[in-house]
């Protein structure tokens, strides 16, 4: 069975062995699977049990065709069968940040979004941000050189997110909290407002701020 | 979270007929739904993804003026629009108001209208009691901390908020919720679109089964210089509104009022609309007697439990300073 992956965990073949062939040739229209293989316990609808659906990731510009049951999130897909276990699962109700990824540019929470739902969406994570040489993206430098974690498990969530703040900084659509505010004006009170969807535990605010302001101003 | 079926439709016909089947339920952004399903309060049978469905995100003119957001419009692309911000800057101040960045990326008009309360005895099933998760049940909120909940418009089935702050500028601007089903299209007002609970806590809205929110439209009006989205809350950011109070005035040049509009939210099931404001304000020039004779309406007839007494003043001074806010600013250019 080929996964477009050189890793095919043994979850991965479990899963997928019993129906994998079926949902291959479901229509695209209509890409829900009907078999009962695969029920799960406590599962309210006693018929059209789901089992697993093929899906395509793109994650940090490579392909990865999946097979996932519908309630898998597309955190979980990221950490638990693909293994990029850089993307953190927090508090796993959209309310930490930690588990922040970049969809088609923009930020989301991945613990909130069902990895189905994001078939051949660009997604960029952690592992992501640097270049293929290892230089690290300007704002994980800029991390680095403020201190700016202590734990360092928000981190990958903190950096995702202010990758894309810059972004919607310079006119994207996104997370603006005022968006009067012209590009490199921004005030240390409306970048914390910014970054407001990301918790620090250990109150590296100070430093994810200065940061952030760097790699702005020279932006 | 309990396993189910997904469909994935191209256009809104298919979505509406996998929709006409029971136990389905539509999901755009999910940031609320696969919340709830995370905690086993929504246990929907088959999930219909519409984020695929052509045409609904669009934000565009309306030939009569005034403005359609489609209802996969993204929050964070609503708030951004320049005409939202030229035109309707009270709804852009209120999305932003609300949730994250992150969060804003993913909900859609739709859903931030069918978004369900943040009750703490609704979320968690710990709790057996609830009428409007199962009705019949009673109400774990009546008895329990209920600091957050309502003091307007409550029964004794149900005293949860609407947490939305789309809504409250929605209803101030006087918006209209397109709605469509195999049956046909139906326009609602957003300001009877959400419901009191009464006795049937568990219907947040007069959405129908097989119904869909297909855009919202807002009138042209004049209330865009003159208005104010206020929140008050625990923390100032990325908490939901102990009060909240969307104010927009139309004036006259010489400052007298000519009309005005007071939706307070975080008070009740839905946006509380203060209907008297205008009869208070229309034709007067503001001054404070006058928004604290819109706050005392404003509060006539609130019932607070154990522990929200405080949403009463707290709901008067945020009433005036609104009002105050939007008078002051069409004048700074701000």
């Amino acid at each position: 069975m080929d996964f477009g992956s050189d890793r095919v965990s043994r979850r991965d073949f479990l899963q997928s062995a019993a129906t994998v062939a079926g949902a291959a040739t479901l229509p695209a229209a209509l890409a829900h699977a009907g078999s009962p293989a695969s029920s799960s316990a406590g599962s309210p609808a006693a018929e059209a049990l789901p089992t697993t659906v093929g899906v395509t990731l793109r994650v940090n510009g490579q392909l990865h065709e999946l097979s996932v049951e519908p309630r898998l999130t597309l955190l979980d897909a990221l950490r638990e069968q693909l293994l990029l276990t850089g993307t953190k699962k927090g508090c796993d109700r959209g309310q930490c940040g930690a588990c922040t990824v970049l969809v088609n540019g923009r930020r989301i929470n991945s613990c909130l979004a069902l990895a189905i739902m994001h078939t051949n969406d660009d997604i960029v994570t952690v592992e992501g941000l640097a270049s293929a040489d290892g230089t690290l993206h300007p704002m994980q430098a800029a991390f680095l050189k403020h201190d700016a974690f202590q734990c360092g498990y928000c981190t990958p969530g903190q950096l995702c997110s202010a990758v894309a703040l810059v972004g919607e900084e310079r006119g994207a659509p996104g997370g603006a909290s005022d968006v009067k505010v012209p590009p490199s004006a921004l005030s240390d009170d409306e970048i914390r407002e910014r970054m407001s969807g990301n918790i620090c535990r250990c109150g590296a605010y100070p430093n994810i701020l200065a940061a952030v302001r760097e790699v702005l101003e020279g932006a | 979270m309990h396993n189910f079926s997904y469909a994935r439709p191209r256009d809104i016909e298919a979505a509406l007929r996998l929709a006409a089947q029971p136990g389905s339920q539509f999901i755009a952004g999910g940031t609320n739904l696969v919340d709830l399903m995370k905690g086993g309060v929504q246990m929907p049978g088959r999930l219909i993804d519409i984020t695929r469905v052509t045409g609904l995100a669009r934000i565009h003119e309306l030939p009569q003026g005034g403005l359609r957001i489609g209802a996969l419009a993204t929050n964070a692309d609503t708030a951004a629009h320049s005409l939202v911000r030229e035109r309707y800057p009270l709804l852009s101040q209120a999305i932003l108001a609300g949730a994250s960045p992150q969060l804003r990326n993913m909900a859609t008009t739709g859903g931030n209208l069918l978004q369900r309360t943040r009750c703490p005895f609704f979320y968690d099933i710990g709790f057996r009691e609830c009428n409007k998760r199962n009705p019949g049940t009673g109400c774990a909120a009546l008895g329990g901390f209920n600091r957050n909940h309502a003091i307007l418009g409550t029964s004794e089935e149900c005293i949860a908020v609407n947490p939305s702050d789309m809504s409250v500028a929605l209803v101030a601007l006087e918006a209209v919720v397109q709605i469509r089903s195999l049956r046909g299209v139906r326009q609602v007002p957003v300001a009877e679109f959400q419901r009191l609970p009464g006795d049937t806590p568990q219907h947040d809205t007069i959405l129908g089964p097989g119904e869909m929110i297909t855009a919202v439209d807002l009138p042209g009006n004049s209330l865009a210089r003159h208005s104010h989205y206020l929140k008050v809350r625990d923390r100032a950011s990325y908490a939901f509104a102990l009060v909240s109070v969307a104010a927009a005035l139309e004036l006259e040049a010489g400052g007298v009022v000519k009309d005005a509009r007071v939706v307070v939210g975080g008070v009740a099931h839905k946006p509380w609309r203060v209907a008297e404001a205008r009869a208070l304000l229309v034709g007067h020039h503001l001054e404070l007697r006058s928004l604290e004779a819109v706050a005392d309406a404003a509060v006539r007839g609130a019932q607070p439990r154990q522990d929200n007494a405080f949403k009463i003043p707290l709901m008067k001074r945020a009433v005036v300073r609104a009002l105050s806010e939007a008078s002051q600013a069409g004048r700074t250019g701000t």
